[in-house]
């Protein structure tokens, strides 16, 4: 098809979509690309994530609980270690839970709340593992993950039960919200960015939704929020 | 090598899922599951129709540019250290697949679910050379384990009853776990079990991407189950295979797109986990893999781009349009002998296979138009399926009778005074025929029709006739 014997397949595709599109070889990067690339812009934004505070969080709970997320509101990062104990107890837990060696949760005083945490990868079969989330968003109940030292990816998905802390000031209305904080942090992005909406589950016997398919049976999120008064 | 398919016993195939009862069964759950949810989250989604226009011109934009999108993709995956291979067709891209996985020395390969895995025949290729391949979403699992395709793009076990999932776990798992095997908890907890083993041997993990980010050298998943993130993150390699029109601009676009998938195919407000990849794991990771790879494979598609199917390079796959579909949900998606099955499939699998292949396939619709009033990217589905069955006629492939028949129509419409008289004719004779009950039971030359529901006997009246007689009366 025109083109040289042994043409990489790089090539040969490009070559197929250039001749598709009518094109006579190679072509200059239209300004219409270039442009869109460089100033990325924002589509249409759902209003019903345009909110501001309270309501932006009312929105994020509800929404997290329809996706069978459980969310418990603290009024400090220092209520976090008994609050896990909770989620111990009330599921019949023992009281153990792992932390990633870099994770600023580790520097919790976990002392008093009798949860005995070990700080180390996450292994398969844990039953508790604790992560923190970058940011929340609100429109969909949707917890927003980075990887790296501090929240390892595979913590995600192999524990039984994931606990993860969301502070209120990270919450944000959408995802576009998340991408502009981020390139403000400076791209490139992180290995993996993990939006998560509730616990794992699959329907795909008999279309039954059951949750805990293949990662957490359970996602609690642990909503540390100064104006919860609790 | 193209995309494979049986499409050519299409009729036979149909009867056999007609009389098949297990399946009937379960295609009754379509109507009342999927369906119903999409319309619920759509209703809660004031933006649904204006997200429909933007996601529809999104695609528009970055299929009009490939070439560029497709550098551009290259480009960034490039500079986060990841690797991006074209493959021009199914065999390139399964031969670039074998490589990357010989010089990882893989002998176990797990997957996330992926159609063009699907479409290229991934599984059987590696393991023709002797690497053990295991589908790890629960449904790609479960029809992995009966030896079939999926019959449908997002559920692709839709069409297996759990006692047939009981079935397959007692063949290839043995003994009965303590839970038993008549739940679909228990069911699920036992494969949960098998394939967490096979996650954590896994040498490779290879995943699907239901979108690639231009700006970004990103590739997105859209799952449920976690197990694509299993895939991806435990074994010290990740390769992405997606299909070249796959690409989208920046992040935004990814989002906007993310938004209208997950209603269509669920009615989730959001799949349980969108993860995005950029490149492998960075040099103060403590997990992820060593190395990415994505391989973009074409396949027929360039030759779709500047021709009459281009906006069926559109479609984001929420199947969507198979769960809305009469057809569809009357044979399930076995029948049409394609991974691609439903309306989607019905214009895809020809472009991809060849009409010759596939040309019963676009006649297997009623043209309700269901299909594009669902789909997110607003796909002229039907218009599409018209285009093919103009070529499969204008290229002969049509069956004997049916050319004869439209010859016979073409003779007629050319003569208008022998069309009304004929067609007075026509009509009054079958008034008559239908007596009181208003329908007719058989007809001549009708029993594809007849053989399955009655045809309401026309009025006696011709159109024309009744036309002049409204417009004299006005």
């Amino acid at each position: 098809m025109g083109m040289p014997p042994g043409a990489s397949g790089r090539d040969q595709v490009l070559a197929s979509v250039r001749r598709a599109l009518g094109r006579k070889g190679e072509a200059p990067e239209p300004e219409a690309v270039t442009a869109r690339l460089a100033r990325p812009q924002q589509n249409t934004i759902p209003m019903r994530a345009q909110l501001q505070q309270p309501e932006l969080t009312e929105l994020f709970l509800s929404m997290a609980a329809d996706a069978q997320a459980t969310v418990v509101r603290l009024p400090s990062r220092e209520r976090v270690p008994a609050a896990v104990a909770d989620f111990c107890r009330e599921h019949g837990l023992s009281a153990q839970a792992v932390i990633a060696p870099a994770s600023p949760l580790a520097d919790l005083d976990w002392s008093t709340g009798g949860v005995a945490v070990e700080t180390r990868a996450v292994r398969s079969g844990d039953p508790v593992a604790l992560a923190t989330a970058a940011a929340g968003i609100a429109e969909t109940g949707t917890l927003a993950l980075l990887s790296g030292p501090e929240n390892p990816v595979t913590g995600n998905f192999l524990p039984d039960n994931h606990l993860v802390v969301l502070e209120e000031r990270d919450l944000l209305g959408t995802p576009e919200d998340l991408w502009a904080m981020l390139r403000e942090r400076g791209l490139p992005l992180p290995r993996t960015v993990n939006w998560i909406t509730g616990p794992s589950r699959s329907g795909d016997i008999e279309m039954t939704m059951l949750m805990g398919a293949h990662g957490p049976i359970r996602l609690h999120i642990l909503f540390v929020d100064a104006g919860s008064g609790a | 090598m193209t995309l494979a398919t049986q499409s050519r016993n299409f009729p036979e195939q149909v009867r056999v899922a007609r009389a098949d009862g297990n399946l009937q069964q379960a295609l009754g759950r379509l109507k009342f599951g999927l369906t119903l949810m999409r319309g619920a989250a759509v209703d809660r989604l004031p933006e649904f129709e204006r997200l429909r226009d933007e996601a529809a011109a999104i695609r528009d934009h970055t299929l009009t540019h490939l070439d560029h999108y497709l550098l551009r993709f290259e480009q960034a995956v490039t500079e986060r250290g990841g690797h991006v291979h074209f493959a021009v067709d199914a065999e390139s891209a399964n031969a670039i697949i074998l490589e990357i996985c010989r010089e990882a020395g893989a002998r176990k390969v797990t997957k996330g679910k992926s159609m063009v895995t699907e479409e290229i025949e991934l599984n059987e290729h590696l393991a023709a050379h002797g690497i053990e391949c295991l589908e790890t979403d629960l449904g790609e699992y479960i029809v992995q384990l009966r030896r079939e395709r999926p019959s449908h793009i997002v559920a692709p076990a839709i069409h297996v009853l759990k006692s047939q999932v009981a079935d397959a776990f007692a063949e290839h798992h043995g003994e009965a776990p303590p839970g038993g095997r008549d739940e679909a908890a228990s069911l699920m907890a036992e494969a949960r079990a098998v394939i967490r083993r096979h996650f954590l041997e896994a040498d490779v993990g290879i995943t699907g991407a239901n979108f690639a980010i231009a700006e970004t050298g990103t590739t997105v998943i859209v799952t449920n189950e976690g197990n694509g993130d299993l895939t991806q993150s435990l074994p010290k390699v990740h390769i992405a295979v997606t299909g070249i029109e796959k690409v989208v601009p920046t992040l935004e676009d990814a989002s906007t797109l993310i938004r209208l998938l997950s209603r269509s195919a669920t009615g989730q407000e959001a799949a349980v986990y969108n993860t995005f990849s950029t490149g492998p794991r960075r040099a103060e990771d403590p997990d992820g893999p060593e190395a990415f790879h994505v391989v973009l494979v074409d396949n027929g598609r360039s030759s779709m781009l500047g021709s009459e199917f281009q906006e069926m390079l559109r479609c984001i796959r929420c199947g969507a349009c198979l769960n809305h579909c009469p057809v569809y949900g009357q044979v399930g998606g076995q029948a049409y002998g394609s991974v691609y099955p439903g309306p989607m499939g019905a214009v895809l699998t020809p472009s991809l296979a060849g009409i010759d292949a596939a040309g019963h396939l676009p006649n297997a619709s009623t043209f309700c138009g269901a299909c594009e009033a669902v789909c997110p990217v607003r796909i002229p589905l039907p218009k599409m399926m018209r285009h093919w069955r103009e070529r499969e006629f204008e290229s002969g492939l049509a069956p004997r009778t049916q050319r004869l028949g439209l010859g016979i129509w073409r003779f007629a419409a050319r003569r208008p005074r022998l069309y009304r008289t004929l067609a007075a004719a026509g009509a009054r004779l079958l008034r008559i025929a239908g007596g009181r009950r208003g329908y007719l039971r058989r007809l001549p030359l009708g029993r594809g029709w007849t053989a399955w529901r009655d045809l309401p006997a026309p009025a006696g009246e011709t159109f024309h006739a009744a036309w002049r007689r409204r417009r004299h009366e006005r």
